[in-house]
């Protein structure tokens, strides 16, 4: 247990100061607004503050790398423009949602998309965002937002998502 | 006994009545021994077109068949080549007959309406070597239950010989998924192990995964996204009762019944951390069992209860532990290459089935509880979660050939000689194989 736990503390305080050049070796998805879903493409006007804003101007998700919970450098650029963002419209309470790809077990899945949110959520608290208004959910593999049976899918699946109330996925 | 007895009354099941002659006692051997492992020759077995009712009959005869199809051990021989058509259950096969066609048994049976309405079945099992019979029951249903009959009918004669109990008469709980892979709508869903009489549980308003069988009750242990956190439920299938399983706080997943049937052992994720928990059903105690920050989850009993297997990425990857039914320090058991996860203990004790990926593969495979003796079934782009037949001889799993396809759940034995697709209505997943019902 005492190596385990160790063993795991390194992983999660790598979740959160990592500022490792490994982001280079996979072509993440990163927080390319259009393919943050919601909002895009439609040539739509994003109001200033409004969920929408969110996800086309600042990204609603982040990604991850295979069976891992560390928060990538451009993951944590997302996150900084998020929390800056969350601090000005301090009106919104919001879920954090954990998702894994599908090439892992369901249950595991479940566990490691939890994971991620937390990542996500500790990493938001940590630039000032209040913990109060965050809740996270973990979806595991039962939510892909591509479906394909290669990379290009799988890590655009591996993702943190943080949904505005008011606002959807 | 009593709930046995209890549940064939439910079922409008009248108990089977031995018909003559009684069996010789030297008839308790078994003819076909398992037990050494996957070095054996199938036993040649004829089933003959049961006779009374046309259809009646012809049903019987052809779920029979069809289970014996996917046994593995027993191997139905085609009916065009039987030169005996005889189909009277009262007059002993011409063994001659037989013998040309290399049957080892020959099995001839009826079924009938009788004057109130009811089902009478009755089947006869030869043993083509002495001419003698072995096996003979006679059973009187309401006409709804016949299928059941005929996999009561495919058990006695599975264990007249091979001696390991049967699993014909058995039910599956599994999911079935319909809809894209983004928005898949997924729904609990029972049928019986061929694949036949599927009921749904649920309405598909709430996603739900991974249910498991009570083994002494009617009720199924399951995972649920409703409002809030998805959380393990409990549910009756024939009340429809449902109820959460425990007030966590957090997200509960991963259930599985004690073989007592009266606790269940499942994953609470707090912040980062993953670890089992038991719940006793009567008391509502809750106990802690693990106590690590990693991701501990898919418990499992051994048969007698004293010890749990599980997966824990506590070492850096998904691996197999063992460790006492009360929790406490944990053995790791897998070793080879690879991730090892959905760890499931053989209900004879001997195995634990498991999903192991690597090299961009999920296979799945047994090993015994010490972790030696590995052998993997079945390897392809993705298998997982492995559950047994109630007698330990096969296993379900559910394959996904990936893309917008979906899922669909596959039997086969534990030698891996024999693989079979379990015909679903749509996408299945999950499977949680139910305990013998007769």
């Amino acid at each position: 247990m005492q190596f385990a736990t160790k063993a795991r503390a390194l992983r999660l305080a790598g979740a959160l100061v990592a500022v490792l050049a490994i982001a280079a070796c996979a072509k993440n998805p990163a927080d390319d607004a259009s393919l943050a879903g919601a909002g895009s493409g439609a040539g739509g006007y994003a109001a200033p503050g409004s969920p929408q804003d969110f996800v086309v101007n600042v990204g609603d998700r982040v990604f991850f790398e295979t069976d891992s919970v560390e928060l990538t450098p451009t993951a944590q650029g997302t996150l900084d423009k998020q929390a800056r963002w969350l601090q000005q419209y301090n009106r919104y309470s919001f879920t954090i949602e954990g998702h894994a790809d599908e090439r892992g077990t369901r249950e595991y899945n479940f566990a490691l998309g939890a994971q991620r949110a937390e990542a996500t959520k500790n990493y938001l608290v940590a630039r000032g965002i209040s913990p109060a208004r965050m809740h996270t959910i973990s979806y595991g593999k039962e939510r892909p937002v591509a479906v394909c049976d290669n990379i290009s899918c799988w890590s655009q699946n591996r993702r943190a998502v943080t949904v505005l109330n008011g606002g959807q996925s | 006994m009593t709930s046995s007895f209890t549940r064939r009354s439910a079922t409008g099941l009248l108990l089977g009545s031995a018909l003559a002659p009684a069996l010789p006692l030297r008839a308790q051997e078994r003819y076909l021994d398992v037990r050494p492992g996957g070095q054996f020759r199938p036993i040649m077995i004829a089933v003959t077109h049961f006779g009374g009712d046309p259809d009646a009959g012809r049903m019987l005869s052809d779920i029979i068949t069809n289970n014996f199809s996917r046994s593995v051990f027993l191997q139905p021989i085609d009916p065009k080549s039987f030169v005996d058509r005889t189909t009277n259950p009262d007059q002993p096969p011409q063994m001659d007959a037989w013998r040309v066609v290399n049957a080892q048994f020959v099995v001839t049976g009826r079924g009938q309406r009788t004057g109130d309405g009811r089902l009478k079945s009755e089947f006869r099992l030869w043993d083509v070597s002495t001419g003698q019979q072995v096996a003979g029951q006679q059973y009187v249903t309401d006409p709804n239950n016949s299928r059941r009959v005929a996999h009561i009918i495919s058990d006695a004669i599975f264990t007249r010989i091979t001696g390991e109990k049967g699993f014909f008469d058995t039910r599956v709980v599994f999911i079935d998924e319909t809809g894209s892979k983004e928005r898949r709508r997924k729904r609990l869903a029972i049928m019986d192990q061929d694949g036949q009489n599927v009921r749904y549980l649920t309405r598909g308003d709430e996603l739900v995964v991974t249910p498991r069988f009570s083994p002494s009750s009617q009720d199924v242990t399951y995972m649920s996204f409703g409002q809030g956190d998805p959380r393990v439920f409990l549910l009756n299938i024939e009340t429809g009762q449902r109820e959460v399983v425990g007030n966590f706080p957090g997200m509960t997943f991963a259930p599985r019944f004690a073989p007592d049937g009266q606790r269940i052992v499942m994953s609470l994720t707090q912040g980062t951390s993953s670890n089992l928990y038991v719940m006793d059903l009567r008391s509502r105690n809750t106990t802690r069992l693990t106590d690590t920050s990693a991701i501990d989850t898919s418990p499992c009993y051994s048969p007698d209860g004293s010890r749990i297997v599980f997966e824990s990425d506590r070492g850096g990857s998904q691996q197999i532990y063992v460790m006492s039914g009360s929790g406490g320090g944990a053995q790791r058991i897998s070793f080879g290459q690879g991730r090892y996860s959905t760890p499931v203990w053989s209900p004879k004790g001997d195995y634990i089935a498991f999903t192991k990926q690597g090299q961009g593969s999920f296979a799945i495979g047994v090993m015994k509880p010490d972790g030696s003796g590995e052998r993997i079934l079945t390897e392809g782009y993705h298998n997982e979660g492995p559950t047994w037949a109630p007698n330990g001889l096969y296993l379900m799993f559910f394959r996904d050939p990936g893309g917008q396809s979906g899922a669909k759940i596959y039997m086969m034995d534990v030698f891996g000689r024999g693989e079979f697709p379990v015909p679903t209505p749509s996408f299945a997943s999950d499977p949680a194989w139910g305990p013998l019902l007769s």
